[in-house]
C-alpha cells in the first residue's frame, strides 16, 4: 500500500515537451510510473517518443482526462504560467495535482489552494514531488536510491528527504512526500501524517521539518491526537540567523517564531524522538521498527 | 524582500492612503533643507529594517530647520540591532488623538490571506497578542472575493476602529494584493485631532518570486559584497560569521550540513546551496565565492547524489578546482559525497589527487573534520 499514489495511477504530466518536463517524465516512467498522457497548450496530437513507450500529447488537461482516464498531473511549467497550469488540473478535476516549479508567487499559491479546497489535492509548490518505490513516481525524487518498504516519510526538502530514503534503503519506503519549501503549499505535514497513519502498508513515519511557520508545531499538536504509529523526526536550520531566508522561500525565522530549537521542542514534548542530524534520525528510525518488532 | 519605511510609505501614497508629507535624506544639511522646505515641526526617523528603533533613539522630533540638522546628525549612521541607519525620513510631525494597529497578511499556517486590526495601536503587535489577544480582530480573507468596501466596513466596526478609517483598510488591502505583499502593516494608524486617518509607519515584505511582474529594481540593494556576487551568478548564498565554509546541493540539506557543523564545535561561514544539478561552472563559481571570504579556514562540500550521480558531481568538483586555479590558497576542502554513484565519484576524486581535497564518506565525519581543520589542528 501507499499514500496518495498507487501502481494504479494514471498520471499525466504539464509541460512534458519542455525541457525539464521530458527529462523527468522519462526517469518517472524508467520508476514504474503509468504515464498517459503530457499536456502542452498548442501541441495537442503529437506525441513523445520515449522508447518504451510513445506518450500522447494533449492540449488542454481536460482533453487529456477524457481521452486516457489520468487522475494525476505533475506540473513542470514556468512560475508565471503555474497558476493557470493548477487551474486547469483543478476545474479538469484531476484529483491529485504535484507542482514540482520553484519561485511560484506566493498570491498564486494561495489562489489556487482556495481553488482546489476540497476537489484536487495539490503538492507543492517548489517540491520534489512523491514517490511510492517499486509502484510509481511524480516529480522528480530519484527512484534507484531506494527500495519499496514501510516506512512513511514527510518533508519540506527535497535532498534531505534523498539523505532520509537511502540512509533507510534496506527497510524501505511506502510513500516518500516533499509537500515544499514556499510559505504556501497545497499539503501539509498533518495532511500526510494522516494520510499514513490510516495507510495500512505503513508501520512508521519520519518527518523532515525546517525553520519557519508553524508547521512542524501544528503537526506535533496532531501527532499528539491522532497518530498512533511511531513517528521520528529531523529538524534543519539551528544555525539559522534571524531575518535570513535560506534557499527556500519559506526557510526563514522571523523575530522568535520559527526557531529550529522551538520545532524540536514541540515535538519532543508530544514523545516524537528528534535525530540531531539526518544519520542519527536513521539510527533512531531503525530503533523505533526493532522495538516494535521485539528484537 | 522587506522595504524601508520611507519606500511603503511611497507605496502607500500612489495607493492613495494618507501618510505625513516628509522626504528622505542621507545628510544633515539634506534633512535641514526638508524641514524648511516642510515649514513645520518635523521628526527625524531612522530608515532600518528592524523594529524598536523608537527606544533606540532612531526617531527624533525637531522644532525647526537647524534642529533637524543637528538631529540627523545623530540619527545616520546610528547602529540599531546591528543595522546601520544610512537614511533619515524628514516628516511633518503628526500628532495622533488615537492609535490603531492595522495588517494584511499571508497567513502561513492556514494557506490564506489575513485581516489583523486592533483600535490599539503603537506597541508591538507579539507584544499585543501576548498581553491582550482579544484586543486584535482576526478576519481570514477570502482569495475569490477580497476586502470590498462592505468588508473593510465591518473591520473597522468589528476592531472599534471610527468609519472612515474603512478606506484606508481597503486600500491597505489593494497593496497587498496589487503589489504581491506577504505583509502589509500599519502601526500607528492614527487619527488626528481632526478626525483624519493617516498611516504614521509602515512595514511591507514584497514576494520575491513575484518579481517578475513588478518594478522592482530600486528596491534591491545588498551591503555584503559577497552576497551581491553570489547573486549575480545565480547563487543562493547568506554570509554567516564563522570559518568553515559550507557547499552542498538542496537548501534542507545545506541548513542541516550548517548544524551538523556547528555541532562539531566550528562555525560555518556561509550558507549556499548550488540546487540539483552542480555542474563543475556552478560548483566553480560557488568555491570561488566561498574562497573569497578571508575568514573562510577550511570548505565543506556536502553533496548528496539523486537525480545528479556522484561521479558527474565529482568530475564538476576536479574541474572547478581547476578553473580556482591559484586562489584557493590552500586552503582544505573536505568533500562528502553520498548516493547514486558514490563509489565511482569518490575514486575520481582520489584519482585526481588534488592536494587541498580531503574526502570523508559520511556527513558527520565530514563536519568534524572540515570543523578541525578550521581550527588549525
Amino acid at each position: 500500500m501507499a499514500i496518495f499514489l498507487t501502481k494504479d495511477s494514471r498520471v499525466l504530466v504539464q509541460g512534458m515537451t519542455g525541457a525539464e518536463g521530458t527529462r523527468h517524465t522519462a526517469r518517472m516512467l524508467a520508476a514504474g510510473t503509468d504515464i498517459v498522457a503530457g499536456v502542452t497548450p498548442g501541441k495537442g496530437g503529437s506525441s513523445v517518443d520515449f522508447g518504451e513507450r510513445t506518450v500522447p500529447v494533449f492540449g488542454s488537461v481536460a482533453a487529456a482526462v477524457a481521452e486516457t482516464g489520468a487522475d494525476v498531473s505533475v506540473i513542470f511549467v514556468p512560475p508565471r504560467f503555474t497558476a493557470a497550469a493548477v487551474q486547469e488540473a483543478v476545474e479538469a478535476e484531476v484529483p491529485l495535482c504535484v507542482v514540482i516549479t520553484e519561485g511560484v508567487p506566493v498570491h498564486d499559491a494561495v489562489r489556487f489552494r482556495a481553488l482546489a479546497n476540497g476537489r484536487t489535492r495539490i503538492i507543492g509548490p517548489n517540491c520534489p514531488g512523491l514517490i511510492s518505490p517499486g509502484q510509481s513516481s511524480a516529480g522528480i525524487i530519484p527512484a534507484d536510491i531506494t527500495s519499496a518498504g514501510r516506512i512513511g516519510l514527510v518533508s519540506k526538502s527535497g535532498t534531505l528527504t534523498y539523505q532520509l530514503m537511502y540512509e533507510l534503503r534496506d527497510l524501505g519506503f511506502s510513500t516518500a512526500v516533499g509537500i515544499g519549501g514556499d510559505p504556501v503549499v497545497g499539503t501539509t505535514h498533518i495532511d500526510c501524517l494522516q494520510a499514513f497513519q490510516d495507510d495500512p502498508g505503513t508501520d512508521a513515519i519520519v518527518m523532515i521539518g525546517e525553520i519557519g511557520g508553524d508547521a512542524e508545531e501544528r503537526a506535533a499538536a496532531y501527532i499528539a491526537a491522532n497518530v498512533t504509529k511511531p513517528v521520528v523526526a529531523y529538524v534543519a536550520g539551528f544555525t539559522a540567523p534571524e531575518g535570513k531566508t535560506m534557499g527556500h522561500a519559506g526557510a526563514i525565522v522571523s523575530g522568535s517564531s520559527g526557531t529550529a530549537q522551538a520545532k524540536k521542542e514541540a515535538l519532543e514534548a508530544v514523545g516524537v524522538r528528534v535525530g540531531r542530524t539526518p544519520s542519527e534520525t536513521a539510527r533512531l528510525m531503525r530503533s523505533e521498527l526493532n522495538r516494535g518488532t521485539g528484537a | 524582500m522587506d522595504l524601508y519605511e520611507y519606500q511603503a510609505k511611497e507605496l502607500f501614497g500612489r495607493h492613495g492612503i494618507p501618510v505625513p508629507a516628509g522626504a528622505i535624506a542621507t545628510t544633515p544639511a539634506r534633512a535641514g533643507e526638508i524641514a524648511a522646505e516642510l515649514d513645520a515641526p518635523v521628526v527625524i526617523k531612522a530608515q532600518v529594517k528592524t523594529g524598536g528603533r523608537g527606544k533606540a533613539g532612531g526617531i527624533r522630533p525637531a522644532a525647526g530647520p537647524a534642529a533637524a540638522a543637528t538631529e540627523a546628525d545623530r540619527v545616520i549612521g546610528m547602529d540599531i540591532k546591528g543595522h546601520i541607519a544610512r537614511r533619515v525620513l524628514v516628516e511633518a510631525a503628526t500628532v495622533p488623538f488615537e492609535e490603531y494597529y492595522a495588517a494584511f497578511l499571508v497567513d502561513r499556517a492556514e494557506g490564506t490571506f489575513l485581516a489583523m486590526v486592533s483600535a490599539q495601536g503603537g506597541m508591538e503587535i507579539e507584544e499585543l497578542a501576548a498581553t491582550d489577544p482579544d484586543a486584535i480582530v482576526r478576519l481570514p480573507i477570502d482569495p475569490a472575493t477580497g476586502v470590498d468596501a462592505d468588508t473593510a466596513r465591518l473591520l473597522a466596526a468589528k476592531a472599534g476602529l471610527p468609519e472612515q478609517a474603512a478606506g484606508v483598510l481597503e486600500q491597505l488591502w489593494r497593496v497587498l494584493v496589487e503589489e504581491d505583499a506577504l505583509l502589509v502593516e500599519v502601526n500607528p494608524l492614527i487619527c488626528t485631532t481632526d478626525q483624519r486617518i493617516v498611516a504614521l509607519d509602515g512595514k511591507v515584505t514584497l514576494d520575491d518570486n513575484a518579481a517578475f511582474r513588478h518594478s522592482w529594481e530600486d528596491y534591491e540593494e545588498s551591503t555584503d559584497s559577497l552576497e551581491d556576487r553570489a547573486k549575480a551568478k545565480g547563487l543562493n548564498y547568506v554570509k554567516l560569521d564563522g570559518t568553515v565554509g559550507v557547499i552542498g546541493n538542496g537548501a534542507g540539506l545545506v541548513m542541516s550540513t550548517l548544524d551538523v557543523v556547528a555541532g562539531a564545535g566550528a562555525d560555518p561561514a556561509n550558507f549556499l546551496d548550488i540546487g540539483g544539478g552542480a555542474s563543475a561552472k556552478v560548483m566553480a563559481d560557488g568555491l570561488e565565492i566561498i574562497l573569497a571570504d578571508p575568514d573562510v579556514r577550511s570548505v565543506l562540500v556536502n553533496v548528496f547524489g539523486g537525480i545528479t550521480a556522484c561521479d558527474a558531481v565529482a568530475n564538476g568538483i576536479v574541474t572547478a578546482l581547476e578553473l580556482l586555479g591559484e586562489r584557493g590558497h590552500g586552503r582544505p576542502i573536505v568533500v562528502r559525497l553520498d548516493g547514486n554513484n558514490a563509489e565511482v565519484g569518490r575514486r575520481i576524486l582520489s584519482d585526481a589527487r588534488h592536494p587541498a581535497v580531503r574526502q570523508v564518506s559520511t556527513m558527520d565525519g565530514a563536519a568534524e573534520t572540515a570543523a578541525r581543520l578550521a581550527a588549525g589542528a
